[in-house]
Protein backbone atom coordinates (compact mmCIF):
# COMPACT_ATOMS: atom_id res chain seq x y z
CA UNK A 1 0.00 0.00 0.00
CA UNK A 2 1.31 3.64 -1.20
CA UNK A 3 2.08 5.77 1.91
CA UNK A 4 1.80 9.56 1.62
CA UNK A 5 2.27 12.50 3.79
CA UNK A 6 -0.76 15.15 2.77
CA UNK A 7 -0.75 18.97 3.47
CA UNK A 8 -3.83 19.80 5.73
CA UNK A 9 -3.87 22.90 2.94
CA UNK A 10 -3.57 20.60 0.11
CA UNK A 11 -2.76 21.60 -3.61
CA UNK A 12 -5.77 20.41 -6.40
CA UNK A 13 -3.04 17.83 -7.51
CA UNK A 14 -1.93 16.77 -4.28
CA UNK A 15 -5.63 15.71 -3.62
CA UNK A 16 -6.00 14.60 -7.56
CA UNK A 17 -3.01 12.00 -7.15
CA UNK A 18 -4.60 10.10 -4.09
CA UNK A 19 -6.06 6.78 -5.00
CA UNK A 20 -8.66 4.76 -2.75
CA UNK A 21 -6.75 2.70 -0.49
CA UNK A 22 -3.49 4.64 -0.24
CA UNK A 23 -2.32 5.50 3.57
CA UNK A 24 -2.02 8.96 4.35
CA UNK A 25 -0.43 11.11 7.45
CA UNK A 26 -1.47 14.67 7.99
CA UNK A 27 1.03 18.14 8.49
CA UNK A 28 -0.82 21.31 9.10
CA UNK A 29 -3.33 22.60 11.20
CA UNK A 30 -6.87 20.79 11.16
CA UNK A 31 -10.03 21.30 13.28
CA UNK A 32 -12.79 19.26 14.47
CA UNK A 33 -16.43 19.98 13.32
CA UNK A 34 -19.50 17.54 14.01
CA UNK A 35 -22.72 18.17 14.53
CA UNK A 36 -22.73 21.20 17.37
CA UNK A 37 -20.32 22.88 15.54
CA UNK A 38 -22.27 22.40 12.21
CA UNK A 39 -25.84 23.44 14.03
CA UNK A 40 -24.03 26.91 15.36
CA UNK A 41 -22.32 27.72 12.32
CA UNK A 42 -24.96 27.05 9.74
CA UNK A 43 -28.69 26.74 11.47
CA UNK A 44 -27.94 29.58 14.40
CA UNK A 45 -25.27 31.44 11.79
CA UNK A 46 -22.67 32.04 14.08
CA UNK A 47 -19.33 33.12 13.02
CA UNK A 48 -16.50 30.87 12.24
CA UNK A 49 -13.60 31.39 14.75
CA UNK A 50 -11.22 30.22 11.95
CA UNK A 51 -10.00 31.74 8.36
CA UNK A 52 -11.01 28.58 6.48
CA UNK A 53 -9.33 27.31 4.29
CA UNK A 54 -6.39 29.32 4.53
CA UNK A 55 -5.62 28.01 8.10
CA UNK A 56 -7.04 24.88 7.23
CA UNK A 57 -9.05 23.14 4.89
CA UNK A 58 -9.33 19.78 6.99
CA UNK A 59 -12.16 19.19 8.84
CA UNK A 60 -12.00 16.08 11.84
CA UNK A 61 -15.06 14.36 12.37
CA UNK A 62 -13.99 14.03 16.00
CA UNK A 63 -14.25 14.89 19.73
CA UNK A 64 -10.73 14.16 21.62
CA UNK A 65 -10.57 12.39 25.05
CA UNK A 66 -9.11 15.78 26.27
CA UNK A 67 -9.47 18.46 28.98
CA UNK A 68 -8.41 22.05 29.78
CA UNK A 69 -6.57 23.01 32.47
CA UNK A 70 -7.29 25.33 35.26
CA UNK A 71 -4.26 27.76 33.44
CA UNK A 72 -5.60 27.68 30.40
CA UNK A 73 -3.40 25.09 28.79
CA UNK A 74 -4.73 21.29 27.12
CA UNK A 75 -4.25 18.12 27.70
CA UNK A 76 -5.03 15.89 24.46
CA UNK A 77 -5.01 11.69 24.78
CA UNK A 78 -6.78 10.18 22.67
CA UNK A 79 -8.09 11.15 19.10
CA UNK A 80 -10.56 9.09 17.06
CA UNK A 81 -13.04 10.20 14.42
CA UNK A 82 -16.89 9.15 14.71
CA UNK A 83 -19.67 8.52 11.95
CA UNK A 84 -19.54 10.66 9.03
CA UNK A 85 -22.90 9.63 7.75
CA UNK A 86 -24.50 11.16 10.07
CA UNK A 87 -23.45 14.93 8.90
CA UNK A 88 -24.45 14.28 5.22
CA UNK A 89 -27.35 17.00 5.66
CA UNK A 90 -24.70 19.95 6.99
CA UNK A 91 -22.20 19.05 4.77
CA UNK A 92 -22.66 20.65 1.44
CA UNK A 93 -22.94 23.81 3.08
CA UNK A 94 -19.92 23.64 4.99
CA UNK A 95 -17.94 22.54 2.11
CA UNK A 96 -19.34 25.62 0.34
CA UNK A 97 -19.03 28.00 2.94
CA UNK A 98 -15.59 26.59 4.60
CA UNK A 99 -13.24 24.79 1.38
CA UNK A 100 -13.08 22.12 2.93
CA UNK A 101 -10.80 19.77 1.34
CA UNK A 102 -10.51 16.75 3.09
CA UNK A 103 -13.33 15.44 5.35
CA UNK A 104 -11.69 12.71 7.61
CA UNK A 105 -13.92 10.72 9.80
CA UNK A 106 -14.94 6.99 10.26
CA UNK A 107 -17.01 4.75 7.58
CA UNK A 108 -16.96 7.61 5.01
CA UNK A 109 -19.98 8.59 2.68
CA UNK A 110 -21.72 7.54 0.04
CA UNK A 111 -20.62 7.13 -3.55
CA UNK A 112 -23.59 9.68 -4.37
CA UNK A 113 -22.26 12.43 -1.78
CA UNK A 114 -19.21 12.02 -3.00
CA UNK A 115 -20.64 12.48 -6.64
CA UNK A 116 -22.85 15.24 -5.71
CA UNK A 117 -20.58 17.48 -3.74
CA UNK A 118 -17.34 16.32 -3.21
CA UNK A 119 -16.42 16.04 -6.31
CA UNK A 120 -17.82 19.73 -7.10
CA UNK A 121 -15.78 21.21 -4.53
CA UNK A 122 -12.54 19.38 -5.23
CA UNK A 123 -12.69 17.53 -2.25
CA UNK A 124 -11.92 13.68 -0.81
CA UNK A 125 -12.83 11.74 2.24
CA UNK A 126 -10.22 10.49 4.67
CA UNK A 127 -10.68 7.53 6.77
CA UNK A 128 -9.37 6.93 10.41
CA UNK A 129 -8.09 3.31 10.70
CA UNK A 130 -9.55 0.71 13.29
CA UNK A 131 -11.55 2.13 14.37
CA UNK A 132 -9.61 3.22 16.28
CA UNK A 133 -5.97 4.08 16.29
CA UNK A 134 -6.74 7.31 19.02
CA UNK A 135 -3.35 6.73 20.53
CA UNK A 136 -1.23 6.39 17.69
CA UNK A 137 -2.97 9.45 16.11
CA UNK A 138 -2.71 11.48 19.85
CA UNK A 139 0.89 11.42 18.93
CA UNK A 140 0.43 12.85 15.80
CA UNK A 141 -1.30 16.05 17.53
CA UNK A 142 2.14 18.03 17.96
CA UNK A 143 -0.02 20.82 19.72
CA UNK A 144 -3.54 21.86 20.45
CA UNK A 145 -3.58 25.00 18.99
CA UNK A 146 -6.90 26.41 20.70
CA UNK A 147 -10.43 24.60 21.12
CA UNK A 148 -13.54 27.42 20.25
CA UNK A 149 -17.36 27.00 21.54
CA UNK A 150 -16.17 24.49 24.13
CA UNK A 151 -18.81 26.26 26.92
CA UNK A 152 -21.39 26.68 24.68
CA UNK A 153 -21.24 22.86 23.32
CA UNK A 154 -19.47 21.06 25.95
CA UNK A 155 -15.82 19.60 25.53
CA UNK A 156 -17.14 16.70 23.11
CA UNK A 157 -18.70 18.64 20.39
CA UNK A 158 -16.35 22.10 20.94
CA UNK A 159 -14.20 23.27 17.80
CA UNK A 160 -10.20 21.89 18.63
CA UNK A 161 -7.83 22.82 16.56
CA UNK A 162 -4.72 21.12 16.08
CA UNK A 163 -1.48 20.95 14.65
CA UNK A 164 -0.65 17.81 13.52
CA UNK A 165 2.65 16.37 12.80
CA UNK A 166 2.32 13.30 10.37
CA UNK A 167 -0.59 12.73 12.38
CA UNK A 168 -2.24 8.99 11.09
CA UNK A 169 -2.61 6.61 9.40
CA UNK A 170 -5.71 7.57 7.81
CA UNK A 171 -7.59 5.76 4.10
CA UNK A 172 -8.00 7.48 1.33
CA UNK A 173 -11.76 6.16 0.85
CA UNK A 174 -12.79 8.79 -1.65
CA UNK A 175 -11.41 10.04 -5.07
CA UNK A 176 -11.77 12.46 -6.98
CA UNK A 177 -14.59 10.37 -9.38
CA UNK A 178 -16.76 10.11 -6.37
CA UNK A 179 -15.85 6.26 -6.18
CA UNK A 180 -15.88 4.92 -2.73
CA UNK A 181 -13.35 2.71 -1.10
CA UNK A 182 -16.10 0.81 1.29
CA UNK A 183 -18.53 0.34 -1.48
CA UNK A 184 -16.26 -1.80 -3.60
CA UNK A 185 -15.34 -4.04 -0.83
CA UNK A 186 -19.21 -4.18 -0.11
CA UNK A 187 -19.82 -5.38 -3.44
CA UNK A 188 -16.75 -7.89 -3.20
CA UNK A 189 -18.58 -9.15 0.00
CA UNK A 190 -21.96 -9.50 -1.18
CA UNK A 191 -21.04 -12.33 -3.99
CA UNK A 192 -20.70 -14.57 -0.74
CA UNK A 193 -23.98 -13.19 1.21
CA UNK A 194 -26.34 -15.80 -0.25
CA UNK A 195 -24.22 -18.91 0.62
CA UNK A 196 -23.56 -17.68 4.11
CA UNK A 197 -27.51 -16.96 4.32
CA UNK A 198 -28.30 -20.45 3.57
CA UNK A 199 -31.32 -22.37 5.11
CA UNK A 200 -31.87 -19.44 7.81
CA UNK A 201 -34.94 -18.02 7.70
CA UNK A 202 -36.93 -14.44 8.28
CA UNK A 203 -38.27 -13.75 11.56
CA UNK A 204 -42.19 -14.75 11.77
CA UNK A 205 -42.70 -11.13 12.87
CA UNK A 206 -41.43 -8.42 10.53
CA UNK A 207 -40.47 -4.76 11.84
CA UNK A 208 -41.91 -1.84 9.71
CA UNK A 209 -38.39 -1.16 8.09
CA UNK A 210 -38.92 -4.57 6.21
CA UNK A 211 -42.09 -2.99 5.24
CA UNK A 212 -42.49 0.46 4.55
CA UNK A 213 -45.99 0.52 3.40
CA UNK A 214 -47.40 1.49 7.18
CA UNK A 215 -50.76 0.24 6.23
CA UNK A 216 -49.39 -3.43 5.97
CA UNK A 217 -49.53 -5.82 8.77
CA UNK A 218 -46.00 -6.43 10.22
CA UNK A 219 -46.89 -11.02 10.66
CA UNK B 1 -15.51 -3.50 56.78
CA UNK B 2 -14.08 -1.81 53.78
CA UNK B 3 -13.22 1.87 53.83
CA UNK B 4 -14.92 4.16 51.29
CA UNK B 5 -11.63 5.60 50.53
CA UNK B 6 -10.05 2.54 49.08
CA UNK B 7 -13.32 1.99 46.52
CA UNK B 8 -12.66 5.04 45.72
CA UNK B 9 -9.02 5.18 44.80
CA UNK B 10 -9.51 1.56 43.38
CA UNK B 11 -12.14 2.66 40.87
CA UNK B 12 -10.06 5.45 40.07
CA UNK B 13 -7.28 2.94 38.86
CA UNK B 14 -9.63 0.57 37.44
CA UNK B 15 -10.84 3.62 34.71
CA UNK B 16 -7.21 4.52 33.81
CA UNK B 17 -6.35 0.89 33.01
CA UNK B 18 -9.61 0.15 31.27
CA UNK B 19 -8.64 2.76 28.97
CA UNK B 20 -5.24 2.41 28.29
CA UNK B 21 -4.43 -1.43 28.57
CA UNK B 22 -6.24 -4.01 26.03
CA UNK B 23 -7.27 -6.89 27.98
CA UNK B 24 -4.73 -10.02 27.45
CA UNK B 25 -7.32 -12.45 26.04
CA UNK B 26 -8.76 -10.11 23.41
CA UNK B 27 -4.99 -9.16 22.20
CA UNK B 28 -4.33 -12.54 22.21
CA UNK B 29 -7.30 -13.64 19.96
CA UNK B 30 -6.57 -9.99 18.15
CA UNK B 31 -2.99 -11.55 17.14
CA UNK B 32 -4.56 -14.94 16.38
CA UNK B 33 -6.59 -13.08 13.66
CA UNK B 34 -3.41 -10.57 12.42
CA UNK B 35 -1.79 -14.02 11.92
CA UNK B 36 -4.75 -15.48 9.95
CA UNK B 37 -5.61 -12.22 7.80
CA UNK B 38 -4.56 -12.08 4.75
CA UNK B 39 -7.14 -9.21 2.92
CA UNK B 40 -4.46 -6.48 2.83
CA UNK B 41 -6.55 -3.46 3.91
CA UNK B 42 -8.09 -5.29 6.73
CA UNK B 43 -3.81 -7.10 7.39
CA UNK B 44 -3.13 -3.31 7.49
CA UNK B 45 -5.99 -2.40 9.91
CA UNK B 46 -5.24 -5.21 12.47
CA UNK B 47 -1.91 -4.23 12.31
CA UNK B 48 -2.46 -0.45 13.14
CA UNK B 49 -4.78 -1.66 15.88
CA UNK B 50 -1.18 -3.90 17.59
CA UNK B 51 0.83 -0.56 17.20
CA UNK B 52 -1.74 1.25 18.53
CA UNK B 53 -2.43 -0.76 21.37
CA UNK B 54 1.10 -0.48 22.02
CA UNK B 55 1.33 3.30 21.79
CA UNK B 56 -1.64 3.70 24.53
CA UNK B 57 0.46 1.98 27.01
CA UNK B 58 3.47 3.28 26.73
CA UNK B 59 2.44 6.77 26.48
CA UNK B 60 -0.46 6.33 28.91
CA UNK B 61 -3.10 7.90 27.04
CA UNK B 62 -6.66 6.05 26.10
CA UNK B 63 -6.41 3.78 23.12
CA UNK B 64 -9.19 5.22 21.18
CA UNK B 65 -10.22 8.59 21.43
CA UNK B 66 -13.94 7.30 21.74
CA UNK B 67 -13.67 6.05 25.21
CA UNK B 68 -17.41 4.77 26.09
CA UNK B 69 -19.46 5.47 28.24
CA UNK B 70 -17.86 4.38 31.88
CA UNK B 71 -20.15 1.85 33.70
CA UNK B 72 -19.72 -0.10 36.92
CA UNK B 73 -20.14 -4.13 37.63
CA UNK B 74 -20.45 -4.36 41.32
CA UNK B 75 -20.50 -7.48 43.04
CA UNK B 76 -20.43 -8.79 46.85
CA UNK B 77 -19.77 -11.88 48.34
CA UNK B 78 -22.84 -12.19 50.85
CA UNK B 79 -20.69 -10.96 54.13
CA UNK B 80 -19.26 -8.09 52.14
CA UNK B 81 -19.46 -4.69 54.62
CA UNK B 82 -18.76 -1.16 52.56
CA UNK B 83 -18.65 1.41 54.95
CA UNK B 84 -21.28 4.39 54.41
CA UNK B 85 -23.19 1.37 52.64
CA UNK B 86 -24.08 1.22 49.51
CA UNK B 87 -25.07 5.18 48.96
CA UNK B 88 -21.73 6.22 50.34
CA UNK B 89 -20.08 3.36 47.71
CA UNK B 90 -22.44 4.75 44.43
CA UNK B 91 -21.23 8.03 45.18
CA UNK B 92 -17.73 6.62 45.82
CA UNK B 93 -17.96 5.36 41.94
CA UNK B 94 -19.75 8.82 40.36
CA UNK B 95 -16.69 10.53 42.06
CA UNK B 96 -14.06 8.00 39.90
CA UNK B 97 -15.78 8.44 36.88
CA UNK B 98 -15.49 12.24 36.95
CA UNK B 99 -12.06 12.40 38.25
CA UNK B 100 -10.72 9.72 35.94
CA UNK B 101 -12.52 11.49 33.30
CA UNK B 102 -10.30 14.69 33.86
CA UNK B 103 -7.54 13.16 34.74
CA UNK B 104 -7.11 9.66 32.22
CA UNK B 105 -8.39 12.22 30.53
CA UNK B 106 -11.24 10.38 28.82
CA UNK B 107 -13.52 11.88 26.09
CA UNK B 108 -16.67 13.41 28.12
CA UNK B 109 -19.41 11.14 26.52
CA UNK B 110 -22.65 11.38 28.85
CA UNK B 111 -25.23 14.57 27.53
CA UNK B 112 -28.68 14.68 28.30
CA UNK B 113 -30.82 13.29 25.67
CA UNK B 114 -32.92 15.57 25.06
CA UNK B 115 -30.93 19.01 26.28
CA UNK B 116 -27.64 17.51 25.39
CA UNK B 117 -26.32 19.16 28.70
CA UNK B 118 -22.36 17.62 29.03
CA UNK B 119 -21.54 18.02 32.55
CA UNK B 120 -17.44 17.21 31.27
CA UNK B 121 -17.20 14.54 33.53
CA UNK B 122 -19.54 11.67 32.04
CA UNK B 123 -21.85 12.02 34.97
CA UNK B 124 -25.37 12.74 34.98
CA UNK B 125 -29.06 11.33 35.18
CA UNK B 126 -28.54 7.56 35.24
CA UNK B 127 -24.98 7.42 34.36
CA UNK B 128 -22.90 5.89 34.89
CA UNK B 129 -24.63 2.55 35.00
CA UNK B 130 -24.02 0.57 38.42
CA UNK B 131 -25.42 -3.02 38.58
CA UNK B 132 -24.89 -5.77 41.16
CA UNK B 133 -24.32 -9.06 41.44
CA UNK B 134 -23.99 -11.56 44.95
CA UNK B 135 -22.13 -14.60 45.65
CA UNK B 136 -23.33 -16.93 48.62
CA UNK B 137 -19.51 -16.54 50.53
CA UNK B 138 -17.13 -14.25 50.73
CA UNK B 139 -16.81 -10.75 52.10
CA UNK B 140 -14.91 -8.88 49.00
CA UNK B 141 -15.81 -6.91 46.58
CA UNK B 142 -15.07 -7.13 42.61
CA UNK B 143 -15.59 -3.94 40.78
CA UNK B 144 -15.50 -3.80 37.12
CA UNK B 145 -15.70 -1.05 34.63
CA UNK B 146 -16.69 -1.47 31.28
CA UNK B 147 -16.40 1.40 28.64
CA UNK B 148 -18.17 -0.18 25.89
CA UNK B 149 -19.18 2.32 22.67
CA UNK B 150 -22.51 3.14 22.88
CA UNK B 151 -23.64 3.78 18.95
CA UNK B 152 -23.80 0.59 16.50
CA UNK B 153 -23.05 -2.50 16.94
CA UNK B 154 -26.13 -3.77 19.16
CA UNK B 155 -29.81 -4.76 18.01
CA UNK B 156 -32.48 -6.72 19.89
CA UNK B 157 -35.95 -8.39 17.94
CA UNK B 158 -38.76 -10.48 19.62
CA UNK B 159 -38.11 -14.34 18.09
CA UNK B 160 -40.66 -16.95 18.52
CA UNK B 161 -40.46 -21.05 19.10
CA UNK B 162 -41.25 -21.39 15.84
CA UNK B 163 -38.37 -19.17 14.55
CA UNK B 164 -35.97 -21.66 15.79
CA UNK B 165 -32.28 -21.85 15.64
CA UNK B 166 -32.55 -20.70 11.52
CA UNK B 167 -34.52 -17.69 12.95
CA UNK B 168 -31.85 -16.87 15.24
CA UNK B 169 -29.42 -17.37 12.56
CA UNK B 170 -30.89 -15.04 10.61
CA UNK B 171 -30.95 -12.17 12.92
CA UNK B 172 -27.25 -12.82 14.06
CA UNK B 173 -25.74 -12.53 10.46
CA UNK B 174 -28.32 -9.73 10.09
CA UNK B 175 -26.82 -7.94 12.75
CA UNK B 176 -23.12 -8.57 12.06
CA UNK B 177 -23.74 -7.71 8.25
CA UNK B 178 -26.11 -3.89 9.63
CA UNK B 179 -23.03 -3.01 11.75
CA UNK B 180 -20.02 -4.37 9.84
CA UNK B 181 -20.36 -2.32 6.88
CA UNK B 182 -17.90 0.32 7.09
CA UNK B 183 -16.88 -1.02 10.15
CA UNK B 184 -19.41 0.78 12.25
CA UNK B 185 -19.35 -1.95 14.83
CA UNK B 186 -15.13 -1.48 15.02
CA UNK B 187 -14.71 -5.29 14.70
CA UNK B 188 -13.52 -7.43 15.02
CA UNK B 189 -15.29 -8.21 18.10
CA UNK B 190 -16.41 -9.99 20.79
CA UNK B 191 -19.67 -10.76 19.78
CA UNK B 192 -22.33 -11.21 22.69
CA UNK B 193 -25.96 -12.70 22.04
CA UNK B 194 -28.79 -12.69 24.84
CA UNK B 195 -31.50 -15.16 24.26
CA UNK B 196 -34.10 -14.90 26.67
CA UNK B 197 -34.96 -12.83 29.92
CA UNK B 198 -37.88 -10.41 29.40
CA UNK B 199 -37.39 -7.74 27.61
CA UNK B 200 -35.00 -5.66 28.82
CA UNK B 201 -32.76 -8.39 30.80
CA UNK B 202 -32.66 -9.57 27.56
CA UNK B 203 -30.54 -7.27 26.30
CA UNK B 204 -28.69 -7.04 29.37
CA UNK B 205 -27.77 -10.91 29.04
CA UNK B 206 -26.31 -9.99 25.17
CA UNK B 207 -24.14 -7.03 26.80
CA UNK B 208 -23.04 -8.53 29.62
CA UNK B 209 -22.56 -11.79 27.49
CA UNK B 210 -20.05 -9.37 25.33
CA UNK B 211 -18.24 -7.39 28.18
CA UNK B 212 -18.60 -9.60 31.32
CA UNK B 213 -16.90 -12.75 29.37
CA UNK B 214 -13.54 -13.33 27.78
CA UNK B 215 -12.26 -14.52 24.69
CA UNK B 216 -11.83 -18.98 25.36
CA UNK B 217 -14.51 -18.67 27.74
CA UNK B 218 -17.34 -20.91 26.87
CA UNK B 219 -21.00 -21.28 28.38
CA UNK B 220 -21.22 -24.02 31.10
CA UNK B 221 -24.12 -25.93 29.30
CA UNK B 222 -22.46 -28.02 26.83
CA UNK B 223 -24.91 -27.14 23.69
CA UNK B 224 -24.72 -23.51 24.32
CA UNK B 225 -21.15 -24.03 24.41
CA UNK B 226 -20.79 -25.86 20.83
CA UNK B 227 -23.58 -23.01 19.74
CA UNK B 228 -20.79 -20.53 20.60
CA UNK B 229 -18.16 -22.23 18.35
CA UNK B 230 -20.57 -22.80 15.68
CA UNK B 231 -22.02 -18.66 15.70
CA UNK B 232 -18.15 -17.92 15.89
CA UNK B 233 -17.23 -19.80 12.44
CA UNK B 234 -20.64 -18.36 10.90
CA UNK B 235 -19.77 -14.85 11.61
CA UNK B 236 -16.14 -14.95 10.78
CA UNK B 237 -17.47 -16.84 7.23
CA UNK B 238 -19.29 -13.66 6.05
CA UNK B 239 -16.15 -12.54 4.31
CA UNK B 240 -16.11 -8.89 6.29
CA UNK B 241 -13.07 -8.09 7.80
CA UNK B 242 -12.12 -4.87 9.66
CA UNK B 243 -13.59 -1.75 8.83
CA UNK B 244 -16.13 -3.79 6.37
CA UNK B 245 -12.73 -4.68 4.14
CA UNK B 246 -12.71 -7.96 2.55
CA UNK B 247 -11.26 -10.33 5.40
CA UNK B 248 -11.92 -13.31 7.32
CA UNK B 249 -12.23 -11.93 11.16
CA UNK B 250 -15.58 -10.28 11.94
CA UNK B 251 -15.98 -12.40 15.07
CA UNK B 252 -12.69 -12.55 18.15
CA UNK B 253 -15.24 -15.06 19.76
CA UNK B 254 -18.93 -15.84 20.63
CA UNK B 255 -20.69 -15.51 23.63
CA UNK B 256 -24.39 -16.82 24.76
CA UNK B 257 -26.31 -16.06 27.72
CA UNK B 258 -29.59 -17.12 28.11
CA UNK B 259 -32.63 -16.40 30.75
CA UNK B 260 -35.68 -17.91 30.79
CA UNK B 261 -38.31 -16.53 29.15
CA UNK B 262 -42.13 -16.05 28.26
CA UNK B 263 -43.25 -19.29 26.95
CA UNK B 264 -44.61 -18.01 23.30
CA UNK B 265 -41.62 -16.04 22.56
CA UNK B 266 -37.70 -16.26 22.37
CA UNK B 267 -36.48 -12.39 22.04
CA UNK B 268 -32.62 -12.38 21.39
CA UNK B 269 -29.94 -9.31 21.56
CA UNK B 270 -26.97 -8.79 19.71
CA UNK B 271 -24.17 -6.60 20.96
CA UNK B 272 -20.59 -5.83 19.61
CA UNK B 273 -17.66 -5.08 21.82
CA UNK B 274 -14.94 -3.33 19.87
CA UNK B 275 -11.56 -3.33 18.87
CA UNK B 276 -10.75 -1.55 22.50
CA UNK B 277 -12.73 -3.81 24.63
CA UNK B 278 -12.31 -1.62 27.75
CA UNK B 279 -12.82 -3.25 31.02
CA UNK B 280 -10.82 -3.91 34.18
CA UNK B 281 -11.63 -5.49 37.44
CA UNK B 282 -10.13 -5.37 41.22
CA UNK B 283 -11.25 -7.40 44.23
CA UNK B 284 -10.86 -5.55 47.26
CA UNK B 285 -10.75 -8.19 49.93
CA UNK B 286 -12.40 -7.09 53.89
CA UNK B 287 -8.14 -6.39 54.95
CA UNK B 288 -7.74 -3.97 52.59
CA UNK B 289 -5.68 -6.46 49.91
CA UNK B 290 -6.45 -5.25 46.30
CA UNK B 291 -6.15 -7.80 43.48
CA UNK B 292 -6.35 -6.17 39.82
CA UNK B 293 -7.36 -8.46 36.89
CA UNK B 294 -8.91 -8.66 33.57
CA UNK B 295 -11.71 -11.63 34.15
CA UNK B 296 -14.98 -9.99 35.40
CA UNK B 297 -15.65 -14.04 35.84
CA UNK B 298 -19.45 -12.68 36.18
CA UNK B 299 -21.25 -15.83 34.98
CA UNK B 300 -20.44 -18.23 37.91
CA UNK B 301 -22.94 -21.21 38.42
CA UNK B 302 -24.73 -19.43 40.92
CA UNK B 303 -25.33 -16.35 38.40
CA UNK B 304 -26.99 -19.08 36.20
CA UNK B 305 -28.73 -20.97 38.52
CA UNK B 306 -32.30 -22.92 37.71
CA UNK B 307 -33.65 -23.82 41.21
CA UNK B 308 -35.61 -22.33 43.94
CA UNK B 309 -33.10 -22.67 46.09
CA UNK B 310 -29.38 -22.22 46.22
CA UNK B 311 -27.76 -25.36 47.93
CA UNK B 312 -24.37 -26.80 46.28
CA UNK B 313 -23.00 -27.81 49.46
CA UNK B 314 -25.96 -29.99 50.38
CA UNK B 315 -25.11 -31.54 46.59
CA UNK B 316 -21.88 -31.83 47.10
CA UNK B 317 -22.12 -33.94 50.15
CA UNK B 318 -24.94 -36.34 49.20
Amino acid sequence: MREIVLSTTPTGEAIADLRLGDVVYLDGLMYTAREGVYMRALEDKANIPMELPSQSAANFHCSPAARINPDGSFDMGAVTATASFRFAKWLPEWMAKTGAKLIVGKGGMTSKDYKEYFVPNGAVYLSTVGYGTGALLGRGVENVEAVHWNEELGLAQAMWVIKCNRMGPFIVASDLNGDCLFERENAKIAENVARVYEGTKPAVLKRYGESDDRTDEVI
Amino acid sequence: MIPISLIQSTAEVLMDKAAIEIPQDYLDGLQHAAKTEDGDLSSFVLKAMLDNYEAAKEDRRAMCGDTGVPRWFVKMGNDARVEGGMVALEAALRRATANATNGVPLRPNRVHPLWRTDHDNNVGIGAPEIEYGFEPEGEWIDLITVHKGGLFGTDYRMLFPSDGIQGIKRFYLDSLMAFGKRGLACQPAIIGIGLGGSKDICMTLGKRASTLRIVGSRNSDPRIAEMEDEFKDLGNSIGMGAMGFVGKNMVIDCNIEVGYCHTGGMPMSVHAFCLSSRRAVARIHADGRVEHRTDPDWFTDYQRRETVEWEPQREAAE
